[in-house]
């Protein structure tokens, strides 16, 4: 797996992607630095692209890198190599670039400024949501044949996750208004990635305090182990079971 | 005219009867005390003194020198003052006891006119300085301070004023007590370039006190910030309110306050600068709002208020409410997120800006949708009803929203 790994890092690396997101990725955080000296705000402002940035440009890489290297698979597949093992050794690969991107095109400059405390959960969570929305492509590129529909399916995904999601939850919010939904919405929110990063960056920051009684709920949830490893177990399903998935189509699948 | 004449007469009578009495121990001080007669200067010397409970029941002034301790040991009221026209001044006055059913306090007045209490410290006590049914009464360059920080209950209000008129209050320090300062009906008052910081509650707590003057105060820290109620004819210019952060905490809470004025402060981030509830008829112009969660919460339920020529920058939300029908007025401020134009360069901008947004409009009637902030779907709503505005009361509007920031650097301390 090992060599697998090393072959497809290699090849990543040659197409000079990963190279183009870090330094985008570390252009907008100096300037997010220059613009505002505040480290609060600019870790707001960051979060806007971990929830945004991140999961968009993983997603349509992981997929596109999927196609190109389609060939590639296929003739190593013709080798004694187990179908996971490769699915796997390319999944650990396009994650661990897109992760290292982020932790080097963000972490660098933070580092720069000073801010690294602050920004350090978001990172960690910036490489969380790389690896689950990794696993969301594969699975969008496992489920078809053709590239084009594929990316559609990524893009779907992303669409979903970041805005379609969130109008369903404001209408639930809305439509039960009159109950205490607190443990419902918090339920629900796991039920998305983004939202789940969104809500337990936002409670370790202290502008948790405008968020009224639903604030001080969730903070009191998520300041607690119980909340931190509620997040830890949700994310890794979000990232493994995608994956699974994938995998288990991709074992069965007529290449 | 003979009235008065008699009066200044046995005025005099008691200048001339009034002595000077230097004190070194704990019992002279008592003896001094008790057997003083209208008029008496008694110095107390340096040092520690553990009189017990010091009822002063004739006009004297008491004087410590070179900061004296008058001890409470955790079990009395230090100095209670019932007559009118004492002076006490220079002390540091420690340890008064505590409890659930009076309110021990360091320096308490009762029914005593024209006390002056000036240039105390006063550690670890329950109540402060604590006056009731005492008229003008002032109140200066006195440092209160609570350092244990026990829950609310165990500490009492630093400066504490029940039923008073014409107080005047200046220059104190009041830290770690429940209320910096407490009025509850006290009028025709000023309070001026007081410092009241992280207290357990309020730096600043009034209700049915009108006619009072707050002038050039600093609250900073404070549990809750500062609450005003149940008052009208407050003056409030050139205040400080800063860094009153927490899910409760405002910079300035104003419920039912009518015919009042709120001027030239600085709110600075507070979680909430300014709430407003049932309150009517105030001016609130020349504010600096900076770095504020909401920098105004104004409900329904406020009337014919006037926002002008304050400057909002950097808060979250600029301003929320919670109903449609919309009957105060916003002109001439800064928003520093205003896109407008301005094509006749008269530095107003030529179309009007709407400071609340769908969110907040949302959140205030639905608080639960607070799960969606800075959410990307949130975004686009807003974007979208900037656009065309369809529930966002369309009265909630700055008319002559202003190009540049009010340059306050001058009035800025």
């Amino acid at each position: 797996m090992t060599t697998i790994v090393r072959y497809i890092l290699a090849d990543l690396l040659r197409t000079r992607f990963a190279l183009a997101y870090t330094v985008f990725l570390a252009i907008v955080t100096m300037a997010l630095f220059q613009l505002d000296n505040d480290p609060s705000r600019v870790t707001l402002s960051i979060l806007n692209i971990v929830l945004m940035v991140v999961p968009l440009f993983s997603i349509v890489f992981a997929t596109i890198h999927y196609y190109n290297s389609y060939e590639f698979m296929t003739l190593l597949l013709s080798q004694p190599v187990k179908r996971s093992t490769l699915l796997l050794s390319e999944w650990a690969s396009v994650a661990g670039t897109m992760a290292g991107s982020l932790v080097a095109g963000v972490g660098i400059p933070s580092l720069i400024y000073g801010a690294l405390t602050q920004v350090l959960p978001l990172l960690l969570a910036g490489v969380a949501m790389t690896c689950c929305f990794v696993s969301l492509a594969f699975l969008a590129s496992v489920m078809t044949q053709d590239k084009a529909r594929a990316i559609g399916i990524s893009l779907l995904f992303w669409i979903y996750f970041s805005m379609i999601y969130d109008g369903l939850l404001l209408l639930v919010v809305y439509s039960f208004s009159d109950y205490p939904i607190e443990k419902i919405t918090l339920a629900l929110i796991a039920l998305n990635p983004i939202d789940l990063v969104r809500i337990s960056i936002l409670m370790e920051m202290d502008v948790s305090a405008l968020m009224g009684y639903t604030g001080a709920f969730y903070r009191s949830f998520f300041g607690g182990t119980t909340g931190m490893l509620f997040c830890i177990v949700m994310m890794m399903i979000w990232i493994l079971f995608p994956l699974w998935i994938s995998r288990r189509i991709f074992m069965n699948k007529d290449l | 005219m003979k009235a008065l004449l008699l009066i200044l007469l046995v005025c005099l009578a008691c200048v001339t009867q009034a002595r000077r009495i230097t004190v070194k121990e704990d019992v002279s001080l008592k003896n001094a005390v008790q057997n003083a007669i209208a008029g008496d200067t008694i110095m107390v010397s340096a040092g520690r003194y553990k009189p017990g409970n010091l009822i002063i029941r004739v006009p004297l002034v008491l004087t410590g020198v070179n900061q004296p301790v008058l001890d409470g040991e955790g079990r009395f009221e230090v100095i209670t003052v019932q007559t009118p026209g004492v002076t006490i001044r220079g002390f540091r006055i420690v340890h008064t006891g505590v409890s659930s059913i009076e309110d021990f306090a360091a320096i308490k007045v009762i029914a005593g006119h024209h006390v002056t209490i000036d240039n105390n410290i006063i550690e670890e006590a329950f109540f402060g300085i604590h006056l009731s049914n005492t008229d003008s009464a002032r109140i200066s360059n006195n440092i209160i301070s609570h350092t244990e920080q026990p829950e609310e209950s165990r500490v009492g209000n630093g400066i504490h004023l029940w039923k008073c008129q014409g107080a005047v209050i200046t220059r104190n320090q009041i830290t770690g007590h429940r209320d910096g300062i407490y009025f509850e009906f006290v009028t025709g008052s000023r309070v001026e370039s007081n410092f009241s910081h992280h207290n357990l509650r309020y730096g600043l707590h009034f209700m049915f006190s009108h006619q009072d003057t707050y002038l050039n105060n600093r609250f900073e820290s404070n549990g809750a910030g500062v609450a005003v109620m149940y008052t009208h004819h407050v003056t409030m210019i050139g205040n400080s309110f800063i860094r009153n952060w927490g899910p409760s905490a405002y910079g300035l809470l104003l419920k039912e306050i009518r015919d009042s004025e709120v001027s030239q402060n600085i709110f600075e981030s507070n979680t909430m600068a300014i709430y407003m509830e049932g309150s009517s008829r105030i001016t609130l112009s020349g504010n600096e709002f900076r770095t504020n969660g909401y920098a105004v919460r104004l409900q329904a339920s406020c009337d014919d208020n006037h926002f002008a020529r304050n400057n909002f920058k950097g808060n979250t939300f600029d301003l929320a409410t919670n109903g449609s029908l919309v009957m105060n007025k916003l002109d001439h401020n800064y928003w520093d997120r205003y896109e407008g134009y301005d094509l006749n360069h008269d530095g107003i901008g030529d179309i009007a800006y709407h400071p609340a947004n769908l969110f907040t409009l949302i959140s205030e009637r639905i608080p639960a949708a607070m799960v969606l902030w800075r959410s990307f779907t949130v975004y686009l709503m807003d974007r979208a009803e900037k656009a065309i505005p369809s529930l966002i009361p369309a009265g909630l509007q700055d008319t002559a929203p202003m190009m540049k920031s009010y340059d306050r650097l001058a009035s800025t301390r």
